[in-house]
């Protein structure tokens, strides 16, 4: 018999093979066999669907990825955007906090002082869809609080996670990569806090795959009643040999509860990124959520928060960055199911090179939901003349007295800011940097985690190049 | 230019500059020599070229020299870019500066005094030490009597006129310039606004500066009284005298100058219906 390679591609046969490799609730398994059913009905994504207008992904080779079979033979994480954000060699440092960033924080790396490291209450790690480590402060654990491995947990409390997964915050036939995501979700994350429960310090989440590999990793997020929490998750890794990211988000905000939820996607410019993510914030809770987005060859991104219980609050903040032939699509829906709720989204892009993004952002007010407060707004700022930005926003009211109001600029660098700046004694290069800089700090500004804010800064800072 | 103890003087000066804004020629050869320590002022109609001299000095981009020199210390800036010029020395308080929205005052003027002091900074070098920096900069605005929650708003983005050229001396203060050049530093501030900034470009400037005040007014002049006053007309300087001269077109305006020099009031009148023209 010949030798067979490890079988790639998402076909019944990987698909049986992926299933005996695990040991689920039977409910798993069936919940898994309906979503890759739902993958093999559903279309192929393609340039006459609206969403998908703007993406092309006919280069994709769904083929050459497998579903996560082995445990990478790999002890160690790639490099984090986070770890390497305070590069004190990136100018202009000295214009935000002094804060280190965030893994320099809490592992220690580096020269950061112990004094100002960021202590986590948890950490867990996955490398290529496989969960590597997970930690929580026994504090927590005594409390009741959940923290770590969805694998692991889903065999553990069985209960919980099906009370959960896929049946309020996803939908595993949204689209076929929904599907495709539910079917073959792998290590992952879960974060369930009781009621009542605050955790002051930030839960890390690090995904990273090797490079040609895959992430299918899920991220569920149950804060009961008056619970608080801080979850920060980044995703990186596929150095130059690209890489799929198929995921998903499952965030439900309880009564009263108060989440900060930060998710940033860092991957190499050569991983295809597509994901759904929603979160459901109930009667009088708060979420505040960062998307960060710096890396992937092609992002496909839904975004939806939906305010399903009166006096539910969420505000939205982006944070884009495109260079050499990126194109980030993120797909943004702010859904007010109840009355008096407010939601406010800020998108910020950054453009370099021949990039491309497309946002597009809905607010939908449902009949009865009234004194809707809804805010959108999208800017951009072009740092070349090839790189192109679409911002669409939308809204759809169905309510009475309601305030829904949206915004979109496009922007390039002005040459009369350079001048001023130059004037003062700063090189082009370094007024570019301030210029955007200044640009991204007003969603910075929102942003309540200081190294996040850091993190993201230096890391944009890096990226800007020579500006003619 | 040799001083009586001795030491070399620095000299900004001009010869027979020609500069074309959008391909129109606005100034037609401008000579004007001025020695550090010396305040000179700058008279002249709207339209005339007196901003145009000061951004063409200060290396704007749409300003093209055609002809002529700007020498500091003998060396020519002209082939030099804005920051470059900035580095040497040369300073622009100007008329409507820009909003820099997200850039705080304090990290901006940092950045800028570190790069004005160690010219040969380079990218990414430590910035002057912030308790250094702050301490200094809190003395320069209690002395312009600027709320310290000044140094926390984004440069320029929304102040008032008044706030905005305070802004522009307390920069001047900060970057200590050899020359500095004031375009209508004076222009949209109220009486007690004006006799402040007075005050503080005298107090900042009293033989530390070369200074060139544009102005249509005299009021900048009361504390600042010009060793030379020249009057440039249809992009040429016409005439140049002392701080009387100044007095003069204040009270007196420009009908006297425009009869003394027809050639140059025709080519005011003639840049003046292009501008218009231009829209």
């Amino acid at each position: 018999m010949p030798q067979t390679e490890t079988a790639t591609g998402f076909t019944p046969e990987t698909f049986e093979a992926f299933l005996a490799s695990r040991d689920e609730p039977t409910w798993l398994t069936e919940q898994r066999r309906a979503a890759f059913a739902a993958f093999g009905e559903l279309p192929q994504p393609h340039s006459g669907m609206e969403e998908w207008r703007r993406t092309d992904i006919r280069l994709l080779r769904l083929d050459k990825y497998a579903p996560a079979l082995e445990r990478p033979a790999v002890d160690s994480l790639p490099a984090a955007l986070l770890t390497s954000g305070g590069s004190t060699s990136s100018i202009d440092e000295d214009l935000l906090d002094q804060t280190a960033p965030l893994v320099e924080q809490l592992t220690g790396v580096g020269d950061t002082p112990a004094e100002t490291r960021l202590a986590l209450a948890g950490q867990t790690a996955a490398l290529n869809s496989h969960s590597i480590s997970s930690q929580l402060i026994e504090e927590h654990a005594k409390q009741g609080v959940i923290f770590g491995s969805l694998d692991q947990v889903v065999t553990q409390h069985p209960d919980l996670v099906q009370k959960y997964l896929f049946t309020r915050a996803g939908d595993l036939r949204y689209d076929r990569f929904a599907a495709l995501h539910a079917a073959f979700w792998s290590g992952g994350t879960i974060l369930y806090v009781p009621q009542g429960v605050r955790i002051e310090q930030p839960l890390y989440i690090q995904s990273s795959i090797t490079p040609g590999s895959a992430d299918f990793g899920h991220t569920l997020v149950v804060l009961e009643e008056g619970a608080e929490a801080t979850l920060l998750a980044e995703l990186s890794g596929g150095e130059e040999a690209g890489g799929l990211h198929c995921g998903g988000v499952e965030i439900i905000v309880g009564r009263g509860a108060f989440l900060r939820y930060v998710n940033l996607q860092n991957w190499d410019n050569t991983v295809w990124h597509f994901a759904h993510h929603k979160a459901l914030v109930e009667a009088d809770a708060r979420l505040q959520w960062t998307v960060g987005a710096l890396g992937s060859k092609v992002s496909k991104v839904n975004q939806h928060v939906a305010l399903v219980g009166p006096g539910a609050n969420a505000q939205v903040n982006g944070v884009m960055f495109a260079e050499g032939r990126q194109h980030l699509d993120y797909h943004t829906l702010q859904h007010h199911e109840a009355k008096s709720c407010r939601s406010d989204l800020l998108y910020k892009g950054g453009l370099q090179d021949q990039s491309r993004m497309v946002w597009r952002g809905m607010i939908k007010v449902d009949p009865g939901a009234d004194k809707t407060d809804g805010y959108q707004r999208n800017d951009n700022l072009m740092l070349s003349d090839d790189a192109r930005a679409d911002s669409i926003p939308g809204l759809e009211i169905e309510a009475d007295d309601v305030i829904c109001t949206h915004g979109a600029t496009t922007g390039r660098v002005d040459d009369e800011q350079i001048f001023y700046l130059q004037a003062r004694g700063l090189t082009r290069n370094e007024a570019t940097r301030v210029i955007v800089a200044g640009f991204f700090q007003q969603v910075f500004d929102r942003i309540t985690i200081p190294s996040v804010r850091e993190a993201l800064g230096h890391a944009i800072r890096r990226r800007i190049r020579e500006y003619e | 230019m040799i001083s009586r103890t001795g030491e070399m003087t620095d000299t900004l000066k001009i010869t027979n500059l020609h500069v074309n804004v959008a391909d129109k020629p606005i100034l037609k050869g401008v000579d004007l020599e001025i020695v550090r320590g010396e305040t000179h002022a700058l008279m002249g109609p709207n339209g005339s070229g007196k901003s145009t001299l000061g951004l063409a000095i200060m290396g704007h981009p749409g300003y093209e020299i055609t002809s002529g020199s700007v020498e500091l210390n003998g060396e020519d800036i002209l082939e030099k870019d804005a920051d470059e010029r900035a580095r040497s020395g040369v300073f622009m308080a100007f008329q409507r500066p820009v909003a820099i929205p997200g850039v705080k005052m304090a990290d901006f003027l940092r950045h800028a005094a570190t790069n004005i002091r160690r010219p040969d900074r380079k990218e990414g070098e430590d910035l002057i030490p912030m308790r250094e920096f702050r301490k200094e900069l809190r003395e320069k605005m209690g002395q312009l009597k600027m709320d310290t929650e000044f140094a926390r708003r984004y440069v320029n983005d929304g102040f008032s006129g008044g706030e905005m050229k305070r802004a522009e001396i307390l920069q001047m203060a900060m970057l200590k310039p050899k020359f500095a050049i004031l375009d209508e530093t004076d222009s949209g501030l109220d009486v007690d606004a004006v006799k402040l900034a007075s005050q503080s470009i005298a107090e900042i400037g009293r033989e530390k500066m070369g200074i060139l005040i544009i102005t249509h007014h005299d009021k900048l002049l009361e504390h600042n009284i010009p060793d030379k006053t020249h009057v440039i007309l249809g992009g040429r300087i016409v005439e140049t005298g002392g701080p009387e001269l100044a007095q003069e077109l204040h009270q007196h305006g420009y009908d006297r100058i425009r009869a003394a020099h027809p050639e140059a009031a025709a080519e005011d009148d003639k840049m003046k219906v292009e501008a218009a023209a231009a829209g």
